[in-house]
């Protein structure tokens, strides 16, 4: 086992060192993908959490529990429900969205949602209430001292979005019930690793592993480097 | 009294952010993305995937005309389903009776044999069924004794693939009755794929049903030490055939392509491919070419076994589901 780690380490480091272009080709798709989901679901989940989050109506305890039970969907269940929606005969086969990057970003950006949703409506809650109490007082609107809060509150935000797109570029049920794994069209890092494995190709597949990991650790020093300047 | 919205510098930046995230992402997947529109989504099974045949096809053809092939590379089951929900405008499988209904069902037209090969019954070294070079009926019956007696262990693909409809029909044709083999236990479903099912194989030391592309390159890799103990024989042969969807079922079908890609199928070309896949590597051709053998006499038992196998009412395609690709039976 150490031997075929091992293997696949320095496969890995051969790849990056020779720019292997299918590699680069599927890391930037992965990248691309990943990233415009996160930033989909981030358009209308942050909203959608600061209402949970700070919004007093009935029934926000049922939707804030709704939220977390989401945040265990498994990723194949949910690739297979989008698939039978996207797909020719389905209500939204008309979009002709299936086996396109456009499908995969649509379907992650679901898949994340319960994450920044719930992320975000815990965060906003723990702030303290005095900040918004205090926005009231001096006079601001509803919304405007919701938004102070927001701005109070921008780590947990941070976090909330370098989680989702951890999830995002690791998952591979939605890419593939979405993408179909089509190679130089929809072909990622994770849908790669689950067909080279099929195939018997092991270093090969470490290697793969070892890339999507160095990716999701530069992306997630980034981020933290991102927010201490904030 | 001044207050803050929010911190001045969380603006900006979540601004920068979201705008290099946005433009560089669409980018990428714009300047990846294929020119044209003409594509061909092929609906495939994993065993024939998985050798690499079809990458090498794809770039022979797509180097040929201006069609983009889709492989869309699934179990049998799941691939004929695609074609059925008109999610595939043709499939590439090798699962005989399955295609029957696809074809009787009005999904599918222009059925063409294309290549084929045998599957195999591997077992550990020490082939404790004692099944080595026996004929696959009387392999099969040598395999379900010593199963019963607790001395073997068969693993089934288990996941209704063509491999797995190969096995189910063996077994069938054999006298054995699946629903109670399946009870038993010695008789072990993996519910995967060929790779990870002769994987499980190994690791138990077992028996099981597989096709010679799979087989091979996880032999040759050093990842299974079974050996083959069935290796041909009528019951053990493996066809594959391309159908095209019905664009009177399905009218979004790309037809006219697909046919296109049958013909290239069927072309000394497309065959010449399947004929030299993996000898470099293997030093043994995975497939045959099947257009040929049958339509000469050069290998009359083959071709009776293949159509025995493959042909419904005496013909790889009948002519009821010809409509559009008479060409293609001169």
């Amino acid at each position: 086992m150490v031997h075929e780690i091992l293997e696949g380490l320095i496969e890995a480091l051969r790849l990056i060192a020779v720019g292997d272009p299918e590699l680069i080709e599927i890391t930037l798709r992965s990248l691309a993908i990943s990233g415009l989901a996160t930033l989909l679901a981030c358009a209308w989940s942050i909203p959608l959490g600061s209402l949970i989050g700070l919004g007093r109506f009935r029934g926000r305890r049922l939707v804030k529990g709704f939220f977390n039970v989401l945040l265990g969907l498994p990723t194949v269940a949910l690739g297979l429900v989008l698939y039978l929606v996207f797909s020719r005969s389905g209500p939204l086969g008309f979009l002709r969205l299936l086996y396109s990057p456009a499908a995969i970003i649509l379907g992650q950006a679901l898949l994340i949602t319960p994450i920044i949703v719930s992320l975000v409506a815990s965060t906003l809650e723990s702030i303290d209430p005095d900040v918004r109490n205090l926005a009231l007082t001096l006079g601001a609107s509803e919304s405007r001292a919701r938004l102070t809060v927001l701005g109070e509150s921008v780590e947990g935000i941070t976090l909330a979005v370098t989680a989702s797109f951890n999830r995002a570029i690791a998952e591979l049920g939605v890419a593939l019930m979405m993408g179909g794994n089509i190679r130089g069209v929809t072909r990622l890092l994770t849908t790669t690793i689950a067909l080279e494995t099929g195939r018997g190709e092991i270093a090969l597949s470490i290697a793969l592993a070892f890339v999507l990991l160095l990716i999701i650790a530069a992306v997630n020093a980034m981020m933290g480097f991102v927010r201490r300047r904030i | 009294m001044v207050i803050r919205l929010m911190r001045n510098r969380a603006i900006p930046i979540a601004i920068a952010l979201i705008v290099i995230i946005a433009t560089g992402g669409v980018y990428t997947l714009q300047s990846q993305a294929r020119a044209g529109d003409r594509s061909l989504v092929v609906s495939t099974t994993t065993s024939l995937y998985d050798t690499g045949v079809l990458d090498v096809i794809e770039d022979e053809f797509e180097a040929e005309t201006p069609i983009d092939l889709y492989f869309i590379s699934v179990g049998t089951g799941l691939a004929i389903s695609h074609a059925q929900r008109g999610d595939a405008d043709m499939i590439l499988v090798h699962a005989p009776s399955k295609e029957q209904t696809f074809l009787e069902e009005g999904y599918g037209v222009c059925r063409k044999i294309i290549a084929y090969n045998f599957f195999s019954i591997v077992g550990p070294a020490d082939d404790a069924a004692g099944i080595a070079e026996m004929e696959p009926m009387a392999a099969l019956d040598a395999l379900v004794e010593k199963g019963r007696a607790g001395e073997i262990i068969w693993v089934s693909r288990g996941d209704d693939s063509g491999t797995h409809s190969k096995e189910k029909e063996l077994w069938t044709d054999a006298g054995y009755d699946l629903a109670t083999l399946r009870d038993e236990d010695w008789y072990r479903e993996a519910g995967t794929g060929m790779g990870k099912t002769l994987q499980i194989a190994e690791e138990f030391e077992a028996y099981t049903l597989t096709d010679m592309g799979t087989y091979l390159k996880y032999f040759k890799d050093g990842l299974v030490s079974l050996e083959v103990r069935v290796g041909a024989g009528k019951e053990l042969i493996n066809v594959y055939s391309a159908i095209a969807v019905n664009s009177n079922t399905n009218p979004d079908a790309n037809f006219e392509d697909a046919l296109t890609f049958i013909e290239f199928l069927v072309s000394e070309e497309g065959q010449g491919t399947f004929e030299s896949y993996g000898v470099d590597d293997y030093g043994t051709a995975l497939f045959n070419p099947a257009v040929s053998l049958l339509r000469d006499a050069s290998d009359p038992t083959t071709a009776g076994w293949i159509e025995d196998t493959a042909f419904f009412d005496g013909s790889e395609c009948p002519s009821g589901y010809r409509t559009g690709g008479e060409s293609l039976y001169g």
